[in-house]
């Protein structure tokens, strides 16, 4: 019998010549992160355990995303903590505000994650490294603080889904459209406790800011990991940005999978996850007419080049409709130069957007556009849970930067081709 | 070792923004983050909950985000176990990580209602529904997994 990609990561980085799903092995950690938010509590559990060293400097990655430009008081102490405790440890990869960005578009653009890795991060989203063919799962703060600690941590080998992609997306079409196309079909726990293994001669035409947001999402199936076989352009994208070797696993012919979805991309349309679930998929045909109060094009998921030129090709010589809130936020400095260089923001601020630094905002409901009761939203982001944005009382609607951008000049959800 | 309590009782996916919104992550305090413990959800939960009550609910209990304020909120709120059909993943390693007992058990998550007083022998998994006089066998713990949650939690089983 043989193993998955991701089996074979585990495996490698347990000292295992095999794995099979269901066992408990323990791993080497190449990366171990943490954000403003759970990197606190993880130092607390440090300090309290009396742990008086980090495993390697090097290996640790703290990202001041969430609540950054500090948004209170004790948002300003948690960053401040964080600070401190970098110094102290001499942590290499702290990134504050000026050169920071949101953590899961910052790691794979600086190349501090690389394929073949085994990664572990306190933030649901770290599941987004697998577009680089890693293992990237997300955590909870006590394990951040294990894995600071001891460089290793546990996991149980997870079974996998393997989704087989054909075809090419049509204009317009991006890699969310896949993803939300996907947690419609399985479900947000479709995939709990396993791996999604993307492969397929349609990879070819998904670029690496697809990749990054599929991968991203595979956490809103309750997937353990989602992962990409690597390819010249996971190799290409890595060029100059991954200064050591990288190791690429490839799935074994007779690697077992709990389910194989066949995903022609070219079928794929438009996709909204309607409130409260991102399992709550509607095409357009489904949409109805439903009026927004704000637009937010950005987050870990959506934050990228690609996302922004998108974003500006449709809003380029248009206006945001009466009564609409357009929020774009670059989710690096990198990005948001680009963005500049590129004339984005021209088009962006022209259209009447505000455009802000690198920060996770709204996305959580921490600041930067958050909703009033009764307010609706499409935003590029990952999540719609009661609440997510703001007001219980509120929703949001996962749309693409296409969509989001198209939304934001009707006023109400749309799709690119309405306005294009 | 048992505990015994009265349930407040949740549906399907449960998740870690309405458990604690992320409104009050700009503190680690346990018992300021137990203050706003399901606010978004049940208003009445943080009035009502005693020290050993019961938490249940149905599939997919803590997805979303891996804040480990979740079950530190749950925790500190006074909540003695949580019983679900399934937890979201990380949830399911946060709690065990901290020593938030959990128990997975489809059967009591289904038969279980609000109000009901449950006793559960975390020696056996067996649940009692002492209000409705059903009992319940939930998962056994792997046996690695039982180490951490006998030594305390993970920091405690690495020392």
């Amino acid at each position: 019998m043989g193993m998955t990609m991701t089996q074979k990561i585990l495996a490698a980085h347990a000292g295992l010549e095999k794995v099979e799903a269901g066992q408990l092995i323990k791993c080497k950690l190449d990366m171990v992160l943490g954000n403003d938010v759970t990197t606190p509590v993880a130092i607390n559990e440090f300090e309290k355990a009396g742990f008086t060293k980090v495993f390697d400097n090097t290996k640790i990655s703290m990202v001041m995303d969430h609540f950054t430009p500090n948004k209170d008081i004790k948002s300003a102490a948690h960053t401040l903590q964080c600070r401190t405790f970098a110094g102290q440890y001499d942590i290499k990869h702290y990134y504050d505000v000026g050169d920071m960005g949101i953590e899961h578009a910052l790691l794979p653009e600086k190349g501090i994650v690389a394929s073949g890795e085994c990664i572990i991060g306190a933030d649901s989203h770290t599941c987004t490294y697998g577009a680089l063919g890693a293992f990237s799962t997300g955590v909870g703060s006590t394990d951040m603080c294990a894995g600071m600690a001891t460089g290793e941590a546990w996991f149980k080998v997870p079974s996998a889904i393997k989704f087989n992609l054909t075809g090419k997306l049509n204009e317009y079409v991006m890699g969310k459209d896949v993803i939300l196309h996907i947690i419609g079909m399985i479900g947000v726990d479709g995939a709990l406790y396993k791996s999604m293994e993307f492969m397929g001669e349609g990879l070819a035409s998904l670029s690496m800011d697809d990749r990054l947001s599929m991968a991203n999402m595979a956490i809103e199936a309750g997937a353990k990991n989602g992962i990409f076989a690597v390819d010249d352009i996971t190799r290409e994208y890595q060029k100059g940005r991954v200064d050591r070797e990288y190791n690429v696993y490839e799935a074994d012919e007779d690697a077992v999978y709990e389910a194989v979805y066949d995903i022609d991309l070219s079928q794929i349309k438009p996709t909204v996850s309607f409130p409260h679930l991102p399992e709550n998929t509607k095409t357009p045909d489904n949409w109805g007419e439903v009026a927004i109060q704000q637009v937010v094009i950005g987050s870990c998921t959506n934050g990228r080049l690609e996302d922004m030129e998108m974003a500006a090709k449709i809003l380029e010589g248009k206006h945001i409709a009466n009564g609409v809130r357009c929020i774009v936020i670059p989710a690096t400095q990198q990005v948001y130069l680009e963005c500049c260089k590129r004339g984005y923001m021209e088009t962006f601020i022209n259209a009447g957007c505000a455009v802000s630094t690198p920060t996770c905002g709204p996305c959580l409901g921490g600041h930067m556009g958050i909703l009033a009761k009764g307010e609706r939203a499409v935003a590029t982001t990952n999540r719609n849970f009661v609440g997510r944005m703001g007001h219980p009382e509120s929703e949001v609607y996962l749309a693409s930067p296409a969509v989001a951008a198209a939304s934001a000049v009707t006023g109400k959800i749309s799709q690119p081709s309405e306005i294009m | 070792m048992k505990v015994c309590g009265k349930v407040h009782k949740y549906g399907d996916n449960v998740d870690t923004d309405v458990i604690i919104p992320a409104r009050y992550l700009n503190t680690a305090d346990h018992k300021e983050l137990a203050a706003h413990c399901m606010e978004d959800i049940d208003t009445e939960f943080v009035k009502n909950v005693k020290d050993g009550d019961i938490m249940v609910a149905e599939q997919n209990f803590g997805c979303g985000s891996s804040r480990e304020h979740a079950p530190i909120s749950i925790k500190a709120s006074g909540i003695s176990c949580v019983i679900a059909s399934t937890f979201a993943r990380i949830f399911y390693r946060n709690a065990i990580n901290i020593g938030l007992p959990i128990m997975e058990c489809d059967e009591a998550a289904k038969d279980i209602d609000k109000g009901d007083e449950v006793e559960i022998d975390f020696d056996t998994g067996v649940i009692t529904n002492k209000t409705k006089g059903h009992t319940y066998q939930a998962q056994p713990f792997p046996e690695f997994i039982k180490e951490i949650i006998n030594a305390g939690g993970l920091l405690n089983s690495l020392k």
